[in-house]
C-alpha cells in the first residue's frame, strides 16, 4: 500500500511535490512506520552524498588566476589605453616629423630668399653688374640661349616706368638661372628665374615679403620659379611682377 | 539566484561568477575525474562566461548558466567524448525505486568513501544529477535549465540515478 508513495518520496524529500501532494504524503508519512523508516532512509543518503558530493577543493593558486582572468576587463581597457597612446605617440612622431619637415622646408625658404638676396646685393656692388647690357629684351633673352636649360619671356616696358638694365648668369642652389637687372626711378630690381624643380619648399605664391629690408616676391610659373628683389616700394615690385605674369603667360 | 534586469557589467560578472567558482571547481572535477582537466575545465568555462556575458539573459538563473557552460565545454572536450557512450537512458521510463535500501548500512558504518566510489561508478548523465540535486542543491527547475532538458526527464533521470547509486552501493557492501 505504500507503493503508490515510495516513487514519490524522493520527490518528497527534494521537496518538489506539489503542495496538495506534500500535505497527503506528509500525513501518510507520519502514520505509515514503514514509509517513515524509508524516509529516513533516504534523507540519511542524501545528507551524506551532500557531504560527500563536496570533495574536491580547488588550489588557492588556480582561484587567484581565475579571478585575475575576470579581471582582464581591465587588463582589456589596459591594452586599449596602451593602443591609444600608441595611437597618440604615432600622431605625436608623425605630427612631430612634419613639424620637423615644415621646419626644414621654412629653413630652405629662408635660406633661399637669402641667397637671392645676397646675389641681388652682390650684383649691385659689382663694377660690371650685368654681362649683356641692353635695354632690349629682344637682345637680353636671346643671350640667355645655350648658358641656361631654360628659355622665359620678358615684357614689353615700353608704356611703364621700368627699364631693362641688362643680365647675368646667376646660380641659386647650384640651380643656373637667369639674373635680370631692371630699374624704376634710381633703384634697381633683380629677376631671378631658376627652374622651379630645384626651389624646393617655396610656395607657389611667396606674395610681398622682406629679406634682408629688401622688398621681394617670388612665384613659380610654367616650371619656372621667379624671385624679384629690390629696395623699391612694395607698389613698384608688384607692378614688375604683373608685368613678368602677364609676358610669362603670353 | 535570479539577476534583477539591471546593466551587465564585468564587475557584475566577478560578483556573480566568483562565489561559484568552488562548487563550480568540485562539479568540474567530479566530471573530468582529474584535477588538471578540473581546472582547465573551469578556466575555460569562466573564459566563455565572461566573452558571453552580454548575451547572458538578466532576469534568468545565472548559476544554471555558468553549470550549462561548463558541463557544454567538458561534454565537447575528449574526456567528455568518451564519458558520452550510449547509454540506455530511457528517461521517460518509471524506474520504482525498491525498498530495501543499503542506506542503513551507510548510516551504521558512515562510508563516505564507500558513497564517493559508487559516484564515481556511475554514468556521466546520473553522475552528473545527482551532484546538481544533492550537491549544489538545485531545484528541478534549474537542473531542467542547467541540462537543457524539461522538468519530466529531469525527474525520471533523477530517479534511475538513486537507484543505479542504490545498485552500486548495495554491490559494494556486498562485498565488503
Amino acid at each position: 500500500m505504500a507503493d503508490q508513495w515510495t516513487a514519490k518520496l524522493d520527490i518528497y524529500l527534494d521537496g518538489e511535490l506539489p503542495a496538495s501532494e506534500m500535505q497527503s504524503l506528509d500525513a501518510h508519512v507520519r502514520s505509515c512506520p514503514s514509509c517513515a523508516a524509508d524516509v529516513l532512509n533516504r534523507l540519511q543518503l542524501k545528507r551524506t552524498l551532500q557531504s560527500a558530493g563536496k570533495r574536491y577543493q580547488a588550489r588557492p593558486e588556480f582561484r587567484k588566476r581565475i579571478q585575475k582572468q575576470i579581471a582582464t576587463r581591465p587588463q582589456t581597457s589596459a591594452v586599449r589605453l596602451w593602443i591609444a597612446s600608441a595611437a597618440a605617440l604615432a600622431v605625436l612622431l608623425v605630427g612631430g616629423l612634419f613639424l620637423a619637415h615644415l621646419g626644414e622646408l621654412r629653413l630652405a625658404r629662408q635660406r633661399t630668399f637669402s641667397q637671392v638676396a645676397d646675389l641681388h646685393v652682390a650684383t649691385l656692388a659689382s663694377p660690371n653688374p650685368v654681362d649683356v647690357v641692353s635695354s632690349d629684351r629682344h637682345t637680353v633673352k636671346p643671350w640667355f640661349e645655350g648658358k641656361i636649360p631654360f628659355t622665359f619671356n620678358l615684357p614689353e616696358l615700353q608704356n611703364s616706368e621700368f627699364t631693362l638694365v641688362g643680365g647675368r648668369m646667376a646660380y641659386l642652389r647650384h640651380s643656373p638661372g637667369a639674373h635680370l637687372i631692371f630699374q624704376v626711378r634710381k633703384h634697381r630690381i633683380s629677376v631671378l628665374i631658376f627652374q622651379d624643380r630645384d626651389m624646393k619648399g617655396l610656395s607657389s605664391d611667396s606674395g610681398a615679403q622682406t629679406e634682408l629690408s629688401f622688398n621681394c616676391e617670388s612665384w613659380s610659373h610654367g616650371g619656372l620659379r621667379y624671385f624679384v628683389i629690390s629696395d623699391a616700394s612694395p607698389d613698384d615690385i608688384r607692378q614688375l611682377v604683373e608685368l613678368l605674369k602677364a609676358a610669362a603667360r603670353k | 539566484m535570479e539577476m534583477p534586469e539591471e546593466r551587465l557589467t564585468a564587475a557584475t560578472f566577478e560578483e556573480l561568477a566568483m562565489p561559484l567558482f568552488d562548487q563550480l571547481y568540485n562539479f568540474a572535477h567530479w566530471l573530468a575525474r582529474d584535477p588538471a582537466e578540473a581546472e582547465d575545465l573551469v578556466q575555460e568555462t569562466y573564459a566563455k562566461a565572461l566573452r558571453g556575458f552580454s548575451s547572458f539573459q538578466p532576469g534568468t538563473n545565472f548559476r544554471a548558466w555558468m553549470y550549462r557552460i561548463l558541463r557544454n565545454t567538458f561534454l565537447t572536450s575528449r574526456s567528455g567524448l568518451k564519458e558520452t557512450v550510449p547509454l540506455d537512458l530511457a528517461d521517460d521510463a518509471e524506474v520504482p525505486a525498491r525498498s530495501d535500501t543499503p542506506e542503513t548500512i551507510l548510516l551504521e558504518r558512515s562510508q563516505q568513501q564507500l558513497l564517493q566510489t559508487a559516484m564515481e561508478e556511475l554514468p556521466l548523465p546520473f553522475r552528473e544529477i545527482l551532484l546538481l540535486c544533492e550537491v549544489e542543491e538545485m531545484s528541478y527547475q534549474e537542473i531542467a535549465d542547467t541540462l537543457s532538458v524539461p522538468i519530466g526527464t529531469v525527474m525520471s533521470r533523477l530517479s534511475r540515478a538513486r537507484t543505479g547509486l542504490r545498485e552500486v552501493l548495495r554491490r559494494k557492501l556486498k562485498r565488503t
